[in-house]
């Protein structure tokens, strides 16, 4: 296959996902020896779905050089979408049991205003709100898991896209956006249950009988299949003409329009299919967290999402799943308590309270020092070479990757 | 009509400053065309309305056979109609190779989804040989064309160009930081590249514009000043006095 | 002497018809059992008869008995006033004469309740207006104010002629005109004094025309008209909802109340027999067309009360009208009440607009402090601060740290200003050497960097100063507010922080036009090739633009903890607004800003107040409204256009 003969990291990444499945399934408590623990499995499990949304982050900013800071706000809205049905179906589950102990058998009517002042009760209301129409089905939610967060992209992007917003513009104009949208979710009359947020969510609707041991592993699984997927699909994506567009879209993206492509509808393109596979990402991640609230969609979610990819280096798939889970990982392994302490006589270094401090500076140093983030070490190993950029920067506009012969 | 570029009456104006001023301009659709004018006189600007960049605020600017107004379409959509534009400093897509540049340029379907499913053909690899031949780069299609010297860079642009198959070519300023040798290889080509379609030549340097040989159009605050052969305009009292100063 | 004639004029004018009035221990004695066992409901004619006795004696006959210094001699039962004389009380009779001693215990001491005690204090309102006592004069006025009634009219009016005090005269005549409106004796003089206010904003005189316009519904027949000032007629489906149109009628006794469906639900499984409930399986009990045959053939049989079908409550609700009618019988007065409230209403409404103003103002000059120093660094360097917020921070926690040392507030906030531009320059000036140096023209690199340097500070000021909020006390006097009037009062702080973006605007424009510097950096900001070949050395310029920026910053910061409490993330919680700011008013333009800033603070105001119940949903309107808002605009309010915007 030619595909994978010119993408050889594709290969070399799906082989490594499915060793890394294989042992942990082979230490899960459900499926093997139970040498890590459930809650550990999940870890890793979101540790994928966050890979999925740096795969997804890194092709909307390492190759087509929109720096979006709204990516999580996709992320934490197709988990929204998925958490509604969990949450409906649940419900549902609980209310029947209840009133099927009553002599007479409730009314479809009882059973919806049931399910609406059980899921409600918390923000003071009874009434289902209109936006949970579809949430008794799964197949419908499920749709929206897509459909919302491209919505979403495509109203917001083709608005900025269309006026030319671009660069730091932009940025600051979807972190606006995360922002206006977490506000928006933070009231109680959003019909989202204000900042209760959804929870239970670990309870799969129907699995009752299922052990969280068996289901810790499925969503494991199925966090990997759709990361093998997302990243085939992406590496596909950029393989052929179109990502050659989009790397000269970061470049230069007026040369790209002189050329007769339509920049905003490659943008658009791009911002509404990321945002899609951040849905999808969501909608794994938060049945493993159990838990969504509006602070998930905070700007700060997005920027660290950009600290992943720009960590693990951009402009390669692979650096942004490594970024991402080397971050998140070693972040839950500091803020977990579980990094040892360092005395240094005077003080002791707690690094519950100084990792955000390392993280910071860390980040910092990445930026200035090793802007191929630790993509470049793959480089170091393979003998491959950048060329020589004379200190030049990689993004677009006045920062794009050019090696100027002389200022006009 | 046998123009295929008609501009007419075309006013802008830039925070109350007249850039363009009632310009109309007429080009066939093969024939080489030389723009000159001091600073300021309104050239740029002028390619700036024609590739859509700048929109005029009165005027027609039609094009083509069906007389399509081009004004209120994008640059994208002007491109696809057919005219190229080549900007004074060479702007390739320096991470990519030459190759991935030339079939980039290609003709071809514009839009992202059909892009997304394209994949080249025999034809394809066929045509962007042939092009790399034409501008003298065919033993660097693998390389990355950052690494290009200048005049490659230059000559790649070029090529980009005429992987476009533009009927309008509109080039600014191409013999600026060239050796005498690549003006006069500039030349040849501009010469031969005019006989198939209509090209455009922005240009200060009066050596090299008389060296093209061909129709001179002067422009000065924003408007035509004079046109005609190089002889005839450089002869022009007003002329003389624009660039010669009063 | 005048006292005593006011007094029995006033008797007489209280009591025309009588020729001579009983004495108060005459009226004490025919009312003794009332007096004795005093309350509320019955003793209010017996007060009046006293105030009405004419006698100058009456004000310390009622004083004492409201301060529980008028008993009963348990000896013969004599109303007597009680002076506290060693252990012992010195007893005086109504008459004012002595009546020797007697121990604690020989009396009777009368204790009115809190209720009586009004009606006393009521009573004896009339006499304190004319107490020579300033003090008395003004707490009289203050129990008219608080419980106005109709017997107070005449005593304030008679009192009016007589008061010296001008501030004092001018209370009692506008609560003589309030009373009028209230109490007034004849229609025509009560619209009178309603007139009389015009368009006042006091919120005395809405409490008084307010009443006046409270009306109560009333359920006639259909095609009938009540008695008395009717409002307007309530038209079911429209001004009143069907279900409480019903629901007047259930209350008023006319219709049966409707069934609840729990109500149902609960007959109907009273009811099951043999797994039937009225002949219907209790399977099919989950459809609620099986519940009505149910119910219905249970009701057939008698076994549950009638419940009024939809039919029946809405032929109810139909056969009837649903009116409101003011208390208020004259209609006259009503008009005259309606009239002087819309036009009170606009002026409120006038009011309201320009406290808002005053409002949209003060916060537009936070947003202003906040963004001017991200413009300044954005606008030269075309870098984008994302610890800029922690610089506001530094600023905020400078100030709580000098005020832990200096302890005089106003001394140590001169001390913090400075001390907190000194702070912040530098570390603005450390990170642009550090970090934004290397960066330049990777605008999105220098956007992230930086964003690192935010979350590292954050997290340090955290560790530091812990999560709670640190207070930053401001002085005295920025305390309290200045008052306008009943509707518009501005805080100092706020004006001090007005005052404070006015004269940052002003060094600003100084700086910029005026100084050596400001010419650098205006030269850098447009052309930095060109101006470093003139020998302006930008890297000491983006540098003194980035302490510039960031000193502002800090300064800011100390005006906001002053505002808002001192946390980690006070930066963080203005940052967006600040983008917001500089990203609406355009780059590059100490005036952009300002638009900006006055946009977005009067944008948030003007939807909190379309909007007040919900803050979150007026900034998430807000925020959307600037993003459609670069649409139109991109470039900001105040853009550079044409060439020099380099497009």
């Amino acid at each position: 296959m030619t595909f994978v003969k010119k993408n050889p990291s594709v290969l070399w990444f799906l082989v490594i996902l499915a060793v890394f499945t294989l042992a942990v399934t082979l230490m899960s408590p459900g499926t093997g020896t139970g040498v890590i623990s459930t809650s550990f499995v999940k870890t890793l499990g979101k540790t994928l779905c966050l890979a999925m949304v740096a795969l997804a982050m890194d092709l909307v900013w390492g190759y087509t050089g929109i720096l979006s800071l709204g990516h999580m706000a996709f992320f934490a809205v197709g988990g929204y979408m998925i958490g509604m049905w969990l949450m409906y179906a649940r419900t549902e589950e609980i209310v029947f049991a209840a009133l099927a102990k009553s002599p007479i058998p409730p009314t479809p009517a009882e059973l919806h205003d049931g399910i609406a002042s059980q899921i409600f009760g918390v923000v003071g209301s009874s009434k289902m709100p209109a936006i949970w129409a579809f949430a008794g089905s799964l197949p419908a939610q499920l749709a929206l898991v897509v459909l919302v967060p491209a919505a979403l992209a495509l109203a917001f992007g083709w608005l900025a896209f269309r006026s030319r917003v671009a660069g730091v513009y932009l940025s600051i104009l979807t972190q606006a956006m995360t922002l206006a949208l977490a506000l928006w979710l933070f009231q109680n009359d959003s019909g989202l249950r204000g900042n209760n947020g959804l929870s239970g969510l670990q309870n799969i609707p129907g699995l009752n009988h299922v052990p969280q041991e068996w289901l810790s592993i499925w969503f494991f699984w199925a966090s990997a299949a759709a990361l093998a997927l997302a990243y085939v699909l992406l590496a596909w994506v950029v393989s052929g003409k179109f990502g050659s567009v989009i790397r000269a879209i970061r470049d230069d993206e007026q040369r790209v329009r002189f050329l007769g492509y339509p920049v905003e509808g490659y943008k658009l393109f791009v911002f509404a299919l990321t945002a899609v596979i951040a849905g999808i990402g969501g909608a794994l991640y938060y049945p493993q967290a159990g838990i969504i609230n509006p602070a998930e969609l905070a700007p700060i979610a997005s920027i660290y999402l950009a600290v992943w990819v720009a960590i693990g280096g951009r402009g390669r798939l692979y650096g942004a799943v490594m970024g991402a889970v080397f971050v998140s990982l070693l972040s839950s392994w500091f803020t977990g308590g579980r990094a040892p302490d360092v005395p240094l006589g005077f003080a002791t270094i707690h690094w519950v309270d100084w990792w955000q401090v390392l993280l910071g500076l860390a980040f910092v140093l990445v930026t200035l020092f090793a802007p191929q983030g630790l993509g470049g070490l793959v480089d170091l190993i393979t003998g491959r070479r950048a060329p020589p950029r004379h200190g030049a920067p990689l993004g677009p506009d006045t920062g794009s990757l050019q090696e100027r012969e002389a200022e006009e | 009509m046998s123009s295929l570029l008609e501009v007419s009456g075309v006013c802008v104006t830039f925070d109350g400053f007249r850039a363009i001023n009632n310009l109309s301009f007429q080009i066939g659709p093969a024939e080489l065309r030389a723009v000159i004018g001091p600073n300021g006189a309104g050239k740029t600007t002028f390619m700036d309305i024609v590739t859509g960049k700048t929109r005029p605020d009165a005027g027609r600017v039609l094009f083509g056979e069906k007389s399509i107004s081009l004004l209120r379409r994008s640059e994208a959509e002007i491109a696809r109609i057919g005219v190229g534009r080549k900007f004074q400093r060479p702007t390739v897509f320096e991470d990519q190779s030459v190759a991935d540049n030339l079939m980039t340029a290609l003709k071809a379907a514009r839009g992202p989804w059909k892009v997304l499913f394209w994949r080249p053909g025999p034809a394809d690899h066929a045509r962007v040989l042939e092009l790399a031949d034409q501008v003298g780069l065919a033993a660097h299609l693998a390389r990355k064309s950052g690494e290009l010297s200048h005049g490659q860079k230059q000559w790649l642009e070029i090529g980009m160009l005429l992987a476009q198959e533009p009927r309008l070519l509109l080039v600014d300023e191409p013999a600026a930081g060239m050796t005498l040798a690549e003006r006069e290889q500039t030349t040849a080509m501009l010469v031969d590249l005019a006989k198939t379609r209509a090209v455009v030549v922005v240009e200060h340097d009066m050596e090299f514009v008389r060296r093209l040989n061909c129709k001179v159009t002067v422009l000065h605050e924003g408007s035509v000043l004079a046109e005609g052969s190089i002889d005839h305009v450089t002869a022009d009292p007003q002329v003389v006095e624009v660039y010669l100063g009063r | 002497m005048i006292r005593i004639l006011l007094a029995a004029a006033l008797a007489l004018a209280l009591a025309p018809g009588l020729a001579r009035a009983d004495s108060l221990g005459d009226i004490l004695n025919a009312n003794k059992a009332l007096v004795e066992h005093a309350s509320r409901l019955t003793i209010g004619p017996v007060i009046d008869k006293l105030a009405a006795s004419g006698d100058p004696r009456t004000e310390a006959l009622l004083k004492a008995w409201g301060d529980k210094k008028l008993g009963l001699r348990k000896s013969d039962g004599t109303f007597v006033l009680l002076t506290r004389k060693g252990g012992d009380y010195a007893l005086t009779l109504p008459d004012g004469s002595g009546d020797g001693t007697a121990k604690r215990s020989d009396i009777n001491i009368l204790r009115p309740n809190a209720g009586v005690r009004r009606l006393i204090d009521g009573a004896l309102v009339e006499f304190q207006l004319s107490s020579p006592d300033l003090k008395t004069r003004t707490e009289a006025l203050s129990i008219i104010d608080r419980h106005p009634e109709a017997g107070q009219l005449k005593p304030l009016e008679a009192s009016l002629k007589a008061e010296t005090d001008p501030a004092l005269r001018a209370r009692k005549e506008r609560l003589l005109r309030l009373l009028t409106i209230r109490f007034g004796e004849s229609t025509p003089k009560r619209i009178a004094a309603i007139d009389s206010f015009g368009a006042d904003t006091g919120l005395d005189l809405r409490g008084t025309l307010n009443p006046l316009l409270d009306s109560h519904r009333v359920i006639t027949k259909a095609g009938e008209r009540p008695q008395g000032n009717v409002e307007r007629q309530l038209i079911p489906g429209k001004t009143i909802t069907p279900e409480a149109a019903y629901d007047l009628l259930v209350a008023r006794g006319d219709a049966p109340a409707r069934l609840t469906p729990l109500a149902r639900r609960q007959a109907l499984e009273a009811h099951i027999e043999g797994g039937k409930v009225g002949g219907v399986p209790v399977a099919q009990m989950s459809d609620p067309e099986a519940r009505d045959r149910a119910y219905a053939a249970l009701e057939k049989a008698g076994k549950v009360p009638g419940a009024a079908t939809r039919h029946e409550v809405a032929a109810a609700v139909a056969g009837h009208a649903y009116w409101r009618v003011y208390q208020e019988a004259d209609p006259a007065m009503t008009t005259a009440a309606k009239a002087a409230l819309a036009k009170i209403a606009v002026k409120v409404d006038a009011m309201q607009g320009l406290d808002l103003l005053i409002e949209a103002l003060s916060l537009a000059s936070i947003y202003f402090l906040a963004a001017i120093g991200l413009a300044l660094t954005f606008g030269v360097m075309g870098v984008i601060n994302m610890a800029h917020g922690e610089f506001i921070m530094m600023g905020a926690y400078t100030g709580y740290v000098v005020q832990q040392i200096v302890p005089d507030y106003t001394l140590s906030l001169l001390i913090a200003l400075p001390l907190a531009f000194a702070v912040t320059f530098a570390a603005g000036v450390a990170m642009e050497r550090l970090v934004v140096r290397h960066l330049y023209k990777r605008p999105l690199e220098t956007l992230l960097a930086t964003f690192g340097v935010s979350i590292a500070l954050q997290q340090i000021a955290k560790n530091i100063f812990g999560t709670q909020a640190r207070p930053l006390t401001s002085p005295g006097w920025l305390d309290g507010a200045w008052v306008l009037n009943d509707v518009v009062s501005i805080s100092y702080i706020r004006i001090a922080i007005f005052v404070l973006g006015v004269v940052f605007l002003g060094l600003f424009l100084w700086v910029m036009k005026r100084t050596r510097l400001g010419l650098e950096l205006r030269a850098v900001t447009q052309n930095p090739a060109m101006a470093a070949s003139m020998g302006i050395n930008p890297d000491r310029i983006n540098m003194l633009a980035f302490g510039l920026g960031s000193g502002i910053a800090g300064i800011a910061g100390v005006a906001l903890g002053l505002y808002a409490k001192v946390t980690s993330e006070l930066g963080q919680d203005y940052i967006v607004q600040s983008f917001m700011t500089v990203v609406v008013g355009g780059v590059g333009n100490i005036w952009g800003t300002l638009a900006g800033a006055a946009l977005i603070g009067t944008l948030q105001k003007g939807i909190e107040w379309l909007n007040p119940s919900n803050t979150l949903a007026a900034q998430t309107y807000m925020i959307l409204f600037i993003i459609l808002f670069i649409q139109v605009r991109p470039r900001g309010i105040i853009a550079l256009k044409g060439r020099a915007a380099g497009d």
